[in-house]
């Protein structure tokens, strides 16, 4: 074991002198993840919201649905979106297979439905709070979901980060649609499938480390941003 | 202030995240892992590229699901080494024609430690009775590729069910040539694999090659055009460009020069 902890800091300074084809990778990891998030954030919310404050025949099971929707393995999730967008698929004149965007797809179907499940949380705790004043103003349960959403943007904010950490982690879904292509589909989870199955065990555990670096950053940045948020509208109130 | 943000994101990422297909013509090769894994096709495409303008995207998967693949139209050339299946593919309609391109050979790999004594054996029928007789772990891919369906033929002539010991000595990992490495590697298991595959593999810990030189070990390579009868989309005209550079004197020459390590992996062989 001891070669392979200086085959693994090798790896990394290799990784860190800034390999140009890596940092194209990482990009693409972000572009395709951060995107299917601000997608799923725009499905997840008002639908969580919805579900949180409206009331009728089926909303209990459809909640119960949506929290196992969690965990869709997203094996089934890439299989299900490459059956679409195949050429024999019904959206197969859409030729998006092996393409970023199909990846993008795949990553919504996986976060949508947790941005929706914590969102459905988040709100529901909100609108108990407010219930007296929102009635008192007379306003209906689902013209309330725009104010009660604005109210809970921080709190939503770690919906949104737990959506991220799924997409950026997610390896099953995105291989499949997007066929971890050179220079075109390739990100960092598909290349630490291929490193590892080419045996370069050290290499594979590098990228992992800048991966999990990179979700450091991010979980970091957001909730730098937030607490000044916060902060900020303390001093306004 | 949260607005702002959302139409520069959709700006800077919307796009560059759209597919490139529109500016650079481009054909998606299903292929196999071990044309991949060895390096050899990152090797030669920069070669077309540069001669056609035509980018070259591999998808590097099992023969099983390279062929699958190539029959749901996703795909407009396929690369392969299971010759029986890819006659199939032709003969289906789902290929126009299909061409030797190249081989080279599987190998018998195994623990040092060697505990079904096959070292140094260039019967590999006799090497597998062996293995099945000390009930000697061995991993198998178990999933429907060419290496796989390889082997299954050298156990029908073993004349043994190994899969009646699935879970006990012969353990199916149904996964790609070096997932079963690593399994191999990190069990003492033996395993059959592509001689590129092994040589290109980094984690060969405590194996090493047992029985090798058997004909019976040929591995050979074919290339087919996806019929564009069957999927008028496939795009025909660069994917024949493709298989004529293969098969041609550049490709084949290209194929010829790959060495690693000092050692050529493929060994042309188009007529």
């Amino acid at each position: 074991m001891q070669g392979f902890a200086s085959e693994f800091s090798s790896a990394i300074a290799l990784i860190l002198n800034g390999d140009a084809e890596l940092w194209a990778i990482v990009l693409l990891s972000l572009k395709v993840s951060i995107f299917a998030v601000l997608i799923s954030a725009v499905i997840g919310m008002p639908v969580g919201a919805a579900l949180a404050v409206a009331r009728f025949p089926g909303r209990r099971m459809l909640i119960v649905l949506m929290n196992a929707l969690m965990g869709f393995p997203p094996v089934v999730v890439g299989l299900l979106v490459y059956l679409m967008l195949s050429r024999s698929g019904p959206l197969g004149v859409l030729e998006l297979l092996y393409t970023p965007t199909a990846m993008i797809i795949a990553q919504v179907v996986l976060v949508t439905p947790i941005v929706a499940a914590l969102t459905r949380q988040v709100i529901e705790m909100l609108a108990e709070e407010y219930s007296e004043q929102l009635r008192s103003l007379g306003v209906s349960r689902l013209a309330s979901v725009p104010v009660l959403l604005w109210d809970a943007r921080l709190a939503l904010v770690t919906a949104l980060l737990a959506g991220f950490g799924r997409a950026i982690a997610e390896v099953g879904a995105v291989i499949i649609v997007g066929g971890n292509i050179n220079h075109v589909t390739r990100v960092m989870t598909t290349t630490i499938a291929l490193e590892t199955s080419k045996g370069n065990l050290a290499l594979a555990l590098a990228l992992g480390a800048i991966l999990i670096g990179i979700a450091v950053a991010v979980n970091a940045m957001v909730s730098t941003l937030s607490l000044r948020a916060e902060r900020e509208g303390l001093r306004h109130a | 202030m949260i607005r702002n943000f959302l139409r520069a994101a959709v700006v800077t990422l919307g796009l560059t995240a759209a597919p490139a297909s529109a500016e650079a013509p481009f054909i998606v090769v299903q292929s196999t892992t071990s044309t991949q894994n060895s390096g050899l096709l990152d090797y030669i495409l920069p070669g077309f590229e540069a001669e056609t303008g035509i980018d070259v995207r591999v998808v590097a998967v099992g023969t099983g699901q390279a062929i699958r693949n190539a029959i749901n139209g996703d795909g407009d050339v396929l690369l392969v080494h299971a010759k029986q299946a890819e006659e199939q593919f032709v003969t289906e309609g789902w290929g126009v024609e299909r061409f030797d391109v190249m081989y080279n050979d599987f190998v018998l790999v195994g623990p040092k430690s060697d505990p079904a004594k096959v070292r140094g054996g260039t019967d590999i029928v006799a090497a597998l009775a062996a293995v099945a007789g000390a009930e000697a772990t061995f991993a198998s891919r178990g999933d429907d590729s060419g290496t796989h369906k390889a082997e299954m033929r050298l156990w029908d002539t073993v004349d043994t069910d190994p899969t009646a010991a699935s879970g006990t000595w012969y353990r199916e990992t149904g996964s790609g040539m070096g997932a079963t490495l690593n399994v191999a590697s990190g069990m003492d298991a033996y395993t059959l694999t592509d001689r590129a595959t092994w040589q290109s593999f980094g984690n060969q810990g405590n194996l090493e090659v047992l029985v090798q030189g058997d004909p019976r070990l040929f591995n050979q390579y074919g290339v087919i055009l996806v019929n564009p009868e069957k999927h008028p989309r496939a795009r025909a005209a660069a994917g024949q460009r493709f298989i004529d550079w293969l098969i041609g004197p550049d490709g084949q020459s290209a194929i010829a020069s790959y060495k690693l390590d000092g050692q050529q992996l493929f060994f042309p062989n188009a007529d």
